[in-house]
């Protein structure tokens, strides 16, 4: 261990036992902890002191979480505020002003305030630079009109993680413009989108004449394909890549269903085995992407995950469903269009059909195979009919 | 035997008559008000469809029918998959009507085809007692004896249409140990219907409880105590039926994925000039017509009982998978527009699943082949 490792792992360590000898997880508020979390450096400890770190190695991000999950803490509000928490902190962090993140981050830790992501629209979705919301400047200010969709949290978020087009005559990737939206400004509209099991996860969000200060661009004008790429590679992170113990999650559903359904055929046993296999497999890659990753050096086995995943789910669900056999033609509950209470599910038909959006939210399988042909293997690209083509002259649907 | 798989004239004409049917009276839009009630049920709808001849179409004259075969019974049934049909059609015309059909005696058979062929009597059967066992050491339902009449007792499950059903057949197991077929009606004391939500909304199911249910000696089909043959002729026929069903979901959506493929923009061309998806709907045009032709060929050999007892579950095992992969596909197809309660795509996902999974899985039927053929 270096002598700056040491020295840093020394700090976090003080400022740890600070945090917890000061807020008592037992006893203490936990948006009071956050907000005592965040104000000691142990938010984001990589971040700068001030706000929520310690400018230590990002590494130290899974120890404060195993020391303070360890005393007790609370840390739901990652999962409560996933887009910002995961996603818009490292955004803002990367491309925003000071300003941005002296006011944003601390309320976006404690969940005082929900953030959401406004990326994907009705005619862009696997070619996510080719949308058409617009923003025009107008003074201090921009106008913004348009459709945004799969919007999570949009009918709980203050704030909103937005990219625009503001140049329609450059290339799609070239006019693109970032900014922080008031999810409480006029012609921000919010509308569940119900989707195949009956629940409401998603929204979708109409923007009509909104109008956002120049304040809360986020990076230049034209800048904002690079600010979402920034966000969307901690999605793909976030989706894919879940180490969960061995023999959790979906296919521990398989295998209840085996013990509670199974007639014992040796067939479908040796399908559930090899599909529990599937599933380890991806589970340890997973664990070696992330050591590769914490190293500094992630490889190959990164990328593989969501891919992997996708299809690993959709195909255990189906068996399972096999196994349940006509029990399988019963939806327990039924469906009731609604907010969804949890996002784990109790029964395994919901999750069959939950299952459908695997290969096709955070990137669809067709996109995450080229990724992975033309990035990690260095095949050639798809021909591209709108490189360089003013984004204005693409043809659209 | 030779089998033509071409429609014949008077088949094609059932078709397009069927198809204008359902597109002017059982759109969509009527399919999804249809689905979110308890029974999934209109009765003018229904009498609709009794006037255009459907129910009667394969009950021979005698009992009121029109007198047509198996055939152009598929014919119906595939429309009715395309359109997802909600309505007992399926419990009523092809499962009770032929277990009377098969089973019956000549009295039973001229006393109750007539209202099924009119569409003023709905039956359904009452068989699955477990969730994969579809045989007879799966019934558990009783049959005791008592004077010149029965007594009944037991629970039936996954079925079909039970709460609009005036009549059930139902499958009991009687002092000799063997499984006989009654017919009951829904009104007699002693039965309850259970609703179950069910995963395909446009099809509803329930649990039917018979506690200490009278019926007459006439009640038991055929006055036979060991009506097995029957029931399993009568899975066979469902099994060829449901896999016409499947060729009509199947055949629709890969329609709706090519076509959405070739307006849907992305990176500035049509998705499906991207091989990915052109790919996909290849190998989905390759299962569609596979599986219809073996279920055409089931629906063409009911009465060939050396062949049927390939075809038909051949039809429900390669129709089963086809129907899940291209039902899936079309939803990734169409991406994220193609998981919302809005688009259409999840409601025949979800009756694919519900028909591969009804009647005995595709392995269950993969199991039945290998049976048959002395593997």
């Amino acid at each position: 261990m270096s002598a700056t490792t040491a020295a840093q792992t020394e700090l976090v360590d003080a400022r740890i036992e600070q945090l917890l000898s000061d807020h008592p997880p037992g006893t203490t508020d936990r948006q009071a902890f956050w907000g005592a979390q965040f104000d000691l450096g142990l938010a984001w400890v990589d971040f700068p002191e001030g706000l929520g770190g310690l400018g230590v190695d990002r590494s130290h991000r899974a120890y404060v979480r195993r020391r303070l999950t360890e005393a007790g803490a609370d840390l739901s509000n990652i999962r409560r505020n996933v887009l910002g928490i995961g996603m818009g902190a490292g955004t803002l962090m990367a491309h925003g002003t000071e300003e941005q993140k002296r006011r944003y981050l601390r309320p976006m830790f404690t969940c005082e305030e929900i953030w959401c992501q406004l990326f994907s629209e009705p005619g862009a979705g696997s070619d996510l630079a080719g949308l058409a919301t617009t923003a025009v400047k107008d003074g201090d200010s921009w106008i913004v009109n348009g459709q945004k969709v799969w919007t999570t949290l949009a009918h709980e978020a203050r704030w909103g993680l937005l990219v625009t087009r503001t140049d329609p005559d450059q290339p799609k990737h070239r006019g693109l413009t970032y900014f922080i939206l008031d999810m409480e400004a006029d012609g921000v509209e919010v509308r569940p989108l119900y989707q195949i099991t009956g629940e409401a996860e998603f929204n979708e969000v109409y923007l009509t004449d909104v109008v956002i200060p120049d304040e809360l661009r986020v990076d230049e004008v034209g800048a904002g394909w690079g600010v979402a790429m920034t966000t969307l590679m901690n999605e793909r992170v976030a989706i894919g890549g879940n180490t969960i113990p061995r023999g959790e999650g979906v296919i521990k559903a398989a295998v209840s269903a085996w013990e509670s359904h199974g007639d014992g055929d040796p067939v479908t046993r040796d399908e559930l085995a090899r599909l529990w296999a599937e599933t380890e497999a991806l589970r340890l890659t997973s664990l070696r992407a992330a050591e590769m990753a914490r190293a500094g050096t992630p490889g190959p086995e990164g990328s593989t995950s969501k891919l992997a995943w996708a299809d690993l789910n959709k195909e255990v669900t189906a068996f399972a469903m096999e196994i349940l056999g006509q029990d399988g033609t019963l939806m327990p509950g039924g469906y009731e269009l609604k907010r969804p209470d949890s996002l784990m599910f109790d029964d395994l038909q919901r999750w069959y059909l939950r299952a459908r959006a695997n290969s096709i939210e955070g990137g669809t399988s067709e996109i995450m195979r080229n990724i992975l042909g033309e990035r990690v293997l260095g095949l050639p690209g798809e021909p591209r009919v709108d490189k360089g083509m003013p984004w204005r002259d693409v043809p659209r649907s | 035997m030779k089998v033509s798989y071409r429609l014949t004239e008077e088949q094609e004409l059932l078709a397009k008559t069927a198809r204008r049917f359902l597109e002017e009276r059982a759109g969509m839009d009527v399919v999804r008000e249809l689905m979110m009630t308890d029974d999934a049920f209109d009765r003018d709808l229904w009498q609709a469809a009794a006037g255009l001849g459907w129910m009667s179409l394969a009950i021979p004259e005698q009992y009121g029918g029109s007198g047509y075969t198996f055939a152009e019974l598929s014919v119906i049934l595939e429309e009715q998959g395309r359109a997802l049909f909600c309505g007992p059609f399926f419990a009523s015309v092809v499962l009770a009507a032929n277990a009377i059909l098969e089973g019956g005696g000549e009295e039973q058979k001229a006393a109750l085809l007539p209202g099924i062929a009119s569409g003023d009597t709905i039956a359904t059967l009452a068989l699955a007692e477990h969730h994969q066992d579809l045989g007879p050491a799966s019934i558990s339902a009783s049959a005791e004896r008592e004077g010149d009449g029965w007594t009944l007792d037991g629970t039936k499950r996954y079925v079909l249409g039970a709460a609009v059903a005036d009549l059930l057949v139902v499958a009991a197991r009687t002092g000799d140990g063997t499984v006989g077929l009654f017919v009951v009606p829904t009104s007699a004391d002693g039965v309850t219907i259970e609703r179950t939500p069910t995963l395909d909304a446009t099809r509803k199911q329930a649990d039917v409880h018979l506690s200490g249910v009278r019926v007459e000696a006439d009640a038991l089909l055929g006055g036979h105590v060991d009506a097995w043959a029957v029931v399993e002729r009568v899975l066979a026929l469902a099994s060829a039926g449901i896999a016409c069903e499947q060729v009509g979901v199947a055949r629709r959506c890969l329609e709706m994925a090519a076509d959405y493929a070739k307006t849907r923009f992305q990176f500035g061309r049509a998705i499906g000039s991207f091989q990915a998806v052109k790919h996909r709907l290849a190998d989905d045009l390759v299962a569609v017509e596979h599986a219809h032709s073996t279920a055409y060929h089931a629906a063409r050999t009911t009465a060939d009982p050396e062949e049927f007892a390939i075809a038909a579950p051949l039809a429900k095992a390669v129709c089963s998978d086809a129907v899940t992969m291209v039902t899936g596909d079309n939803i990734q197809v169409h991406g994220g527009i193609g998981f919302t309660w809005e688009h259409d795509a999840h409601l025949y996902f979800k009756r694919a699943k519900s028909t591969a999974l009804l009647f005995g899985t595709a392995r269950h039927h993969r199991t039945r082949l290998a049976e048959v053929l002395d593997l």
